[in-house]
């Protein structure tokens, strides 16, 4: 699974034979760099830009005292983290407003990017900003797309604009900025069909929108599984158009993401937003340090210790750290980190943000929607502070008396046991690999390929 | 017939010309072999999302063979990897295997990738053929995917079962068996919704749709085929791989491949998994649809950028 460790593991490895050895060579340097560069491709970064990017890191690298300090491979993962967040440029969500409504924003892409739901996202986002959006369905050419957009709309509450498949795109943006001025909406989504950006005469048909309604934010939408073409893609769109924005999509799966560095790079153009599931609330504004640490294979644990940050304590954790390394995880640890784990959002999101835990068996059962964390909770409190401390008592009776103190039914309490015990063997793999690799030691900062926020 | 060609040269021709272009341009001017040369191979291959580590290993190969067979023309390289990049893929194209009444066949992939799309073409195709198709709205998720289908179905002319949006898919690929042996139909070919493969409870439900199908006739599905979109990098290999896992895959369709992406990955996905790639999708007509041909593909991907 060479793919999902991380960099900052493979080059402490690189670089730890270099330690004491005096001088740091031109071939030591090169080794490392070669590293950072298997790294950026196995996430999808473009050759061009990973060549152009390497190049800076390695000057950073070599400037610096870098590779003379205890830990050079630490201080390279921070030279490149900090170089892909310098290249993927600050945060900002603003879409470009304009001061005489309404807003035109128009969204382009390759086909199956993720358009039609992103412009219900960003309806639903802008009516949150106290603005009243209105969706235009100017995709005429996929089967029921405008239907998709209408039921988009419908379910959101939010006025859809369409004119069949009969009319040409060109007419109908022109027909939705009149019903807008019409309606008093401020804001106007065009969801444009997915074309390729080599199909001239799709490409045209984009331009003449844009002359006719002048959009103020004309927004690429990217997948972010998309590989090595995103710049080639991205970069077509953008001579032809003009490129404000992106949108990454599909952030909610395991892809690293290297597509928007490549995308940036060829276009200048801010990531504004990241699509995170399918649901129209999905949509998060990006942050580039977050993606950084993905693409690196760091796992997003960032976003984890933000997540978590408000609700664990440092001893506590060690604490929890010592019982796994023991195994001695017993419910009252369950009960304790389903709770936590509630408050941290959903575990399949939690979860996705690991790199390589797709591949994760264990996991794959372990799942709690809002109405089972009540059960489960129910079932906990129901056991006697001793069973609590050693589930292997729970024979038949102490279930059916649980069951019925819980107001839930013997499966139940059963189902919880299981998922107690697939969950107490996850925690003991989280704590396993942590533990395996170079140096380890009682106590010893975890350099594993992550970290559960428990575990600091 | 003329039709056809000209729209299999536009599909390809663009991929395939630019891939002469590129490699004769890499071999031309020069005498003799180098590293430079080597180099630019495993960047061509890189480029072509072929994956750093499988592009490495091949070019390793490629070195290998020419120390042994004492190459020294530079022209020869081309070629050599390219039959090199063939043999991985199996030589061959699969075809399916349509002798079951009904072949069912479970199409799966991520979102977007064209997995609606690829059932028209598949229904078209095998109608032309003479068969009787009949198709099953599983996506019963997505707004308007059940309505997408059914505009093609109609456009093809073939019927569509389908349940209200929000049913159970298994429920609606039930039916459909049903619906296939009793209006005999040869093949039966069930869509579901798009979903990425980290989640469980997505991926469960997969799984369940397979067990039902494999209760309303025992051996079904016959095929199940990941559509994967070819400007998808790295990250195809981890979706066949849990897909494949979920649901156990027979084949892959490799999708718009009419872009200037060229799919490489499914090299790693060929080597790792030994999934065959079947069929290849060149646009977004219903006569889009092409077998896969290993050699064709081998030339196409070093098809030079425009
Ligand atoms: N250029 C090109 N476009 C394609 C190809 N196959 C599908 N598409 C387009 O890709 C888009 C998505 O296709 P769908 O068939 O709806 O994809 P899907 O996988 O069913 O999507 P979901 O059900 O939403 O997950 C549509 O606009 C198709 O026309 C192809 O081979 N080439
Ligand atoms: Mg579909």
């Amino acid at each position: 699974m060479a793919m999902f460790e991380g960099l900052a593991e493979k080059l402490q490895n690189t670089l730890k034979k270099l330690r004491g050895k005096g001088k740091v060579t031109e071939a030591d340097v090169a080794e490392a760099m070669r590293e950072v560069r298997m790294a950026l491709l196995a996430a999808d970064v473009n050759l061009k830009v990973v060549k152009d990017f390497v190049a800076r890191v390695k000057e950073r690298a070599i400037g610096q005292d870098v590779l003379e300090s205890l830990t050079p491979g630490q201080q390279v993962v921070k030279v490149v983290h900090d170089e892909l967040i310098q290249l993927m440029g600050g945060t900002t969500s603003k879409l470009n407003m304009s001061s005489k409504p309404p807003t035109v924003v128009m969204l382009v892409g390759l086909q199956g990017a993720g358009k039609t739901t992103t412009v219900a996202k960003l309806g639903l986002y802008l009516r949150k900003q106290g603005r009243r959006p209105l969706l235009v369905a100017c995709d005429v050419y996929r089967p029921a797309a405008v239907k998709q957009l209408q039921v988009l709309g419908n379910q959101l509450d939010l006025p859809v604009f369409s004119m069949g498949t009969g009319v040409s795109p060109v007419d109908i943006a022109r027909g939705a900025t009149e019903y807008a001025v019409a309606q008093g909406r401020d804001v106007i989504l065009l969801d444009t069909a997915g074309r390729l950006h080599i199909n001239e005469e799709l490409m045209d048909e984009l331009k003449s929108i844009k002359s006719t309604v002048k959009p103020h934010e004309i927004m690429l939408v990217v997948d972010a599984m998309t590989g090595q073409d995103a710049v080639n893609v991205a970069d077509s769109f953008h001579k032809q158009l003009g490129l404000d924005g992106v949108v990454l999509t599909k952030l909610d799966g395991d892809a690293r993401g290297g597509a928007a560095l490549s995308v940036k790079a060829v276009t200048g153009c801010p990531i504004k937003f990241a699509g995170m599931g399918e649901k129209p609330d999905a949509l998060e504004p990006f942050h580039p340090d977050r993606l950084a640490s993905r693409i690196l294979g760091m796992g997003d644990v960032l976003s984890l210790i933000e997540k978590a940050q408000s609700t664990f304590d440092a001893k506590m954790a060690k604490e929890m750290e010592q019982k796994l390394r023991k195994s001695d995880f017993n419910f009252e640890d369950f009960l304790f980190q389903v709770q936590q784990m509630q408050k941290m959002g959903p575990l399949d999101q939690l979860v996705g943000m690991l790199p390589g835990m797709g591949k994760m068996k264990a996991l794959k059962d372990v799942q709690f929607d809002e109405k089972e964390i009540k059960h489960v909770e129910a079932i906990i409190l129901s056991m006697t502070p001793e069973e609590r401390q050693n589930p292997q008592i729970l024979k038949d009776s102490r279930k059916r008396r649980i069951a019925k103190g819980s107001g839930t039914s013997v499966q139940q309490v059963n189902n919880l046991i299981k998922t107690y015990e697939q969950t107490r063997k996850m925690f003991k793999q989280f704590a396993d690999m942590r533990g395996k690799g170079p140096g380890k030691g009682p106590g010893g900062k975890g350099k594993g390929m992550f970290k559960l926020p428990f575990m600091k | 017939m003329t039709g056809f060609f000209n729209r299999l040269k536009e599909g390809l021709t663009r991929t395939r010309q630019n891939l002469v272009d590129k490699v004769e341009a890499l071999v031309t001017g020069r005498t003799k072999i180098d590293d430079e040369l080597y180099d630019e191979l495993e960047e061509a291959l890189i480029s072509a999302d072929v994956g750093a580590e499988t592009s490495i290993e091949l070019v390793e190969r490629l070195r290998r063979k020419v120390k042994e067979q004492k190459i020294s023309d530079p022209s020869l390289l081309q070629g050599l990897l390219q039959e090199e990049i063939a043999a991985i893929l199996g030589g061959e194209a699969i075809p399916v295997n349509l002798g079951n009444q009904p072949t069912v066949i479970l199409i799966v992939g991520v979102n977007g990738v064209g997995k609606t799309t690829t059932i028209a073409k598949l229904a078209h195709r095998w109608k032309q053929e003479g068969r009787k198709v009949l198709l099953a709205a599983g996506d019963t998720f997505r707004a308007a995917a059940i309505d997408q289908l059914e505009i093609w179905g109609q456009r093809v002319g073939v019927e569509v079962i389908r349940h209200q949006e929000g049913a159970d898919p298994s429920a609606v690929a039930f039916d459909a068996v049903q619906a296939a042996k009793s209006r005999e139909s040869d093949v039966l070919i069930i869509d579901t919704a798009g979903r990425l493969h980290n989640k469980s409870h997505l991926m469960n439900e997969l799984s369940k749709i397979n067990r039902v199908l494999d209760r309303a006739m025992p051996g079904a599905p016959h095929e199940t085929l990941l559509v994967l979109d070819a400007t998808t990098g790295q990250n195809a290999l981890s979706q066949a791989r849990i897909f494949g896992e979920a649901v156990g895959l027979t084949g892959l369709v490799l999708t718009k491949l009419d872009g200037t992406a060229k799919g490489g990955v499914i090299l790693a996905i060929h080597s790792e998994l030994q999934t065959p790639v079947k069929f290849i999708g060149i646009g977004e007509k219903m006569d889009d649809l092409r077998d896969f041909d290993p050699g064709e593909f081998a030339k196409a991907l070093f098809g030079k950028e425009e």
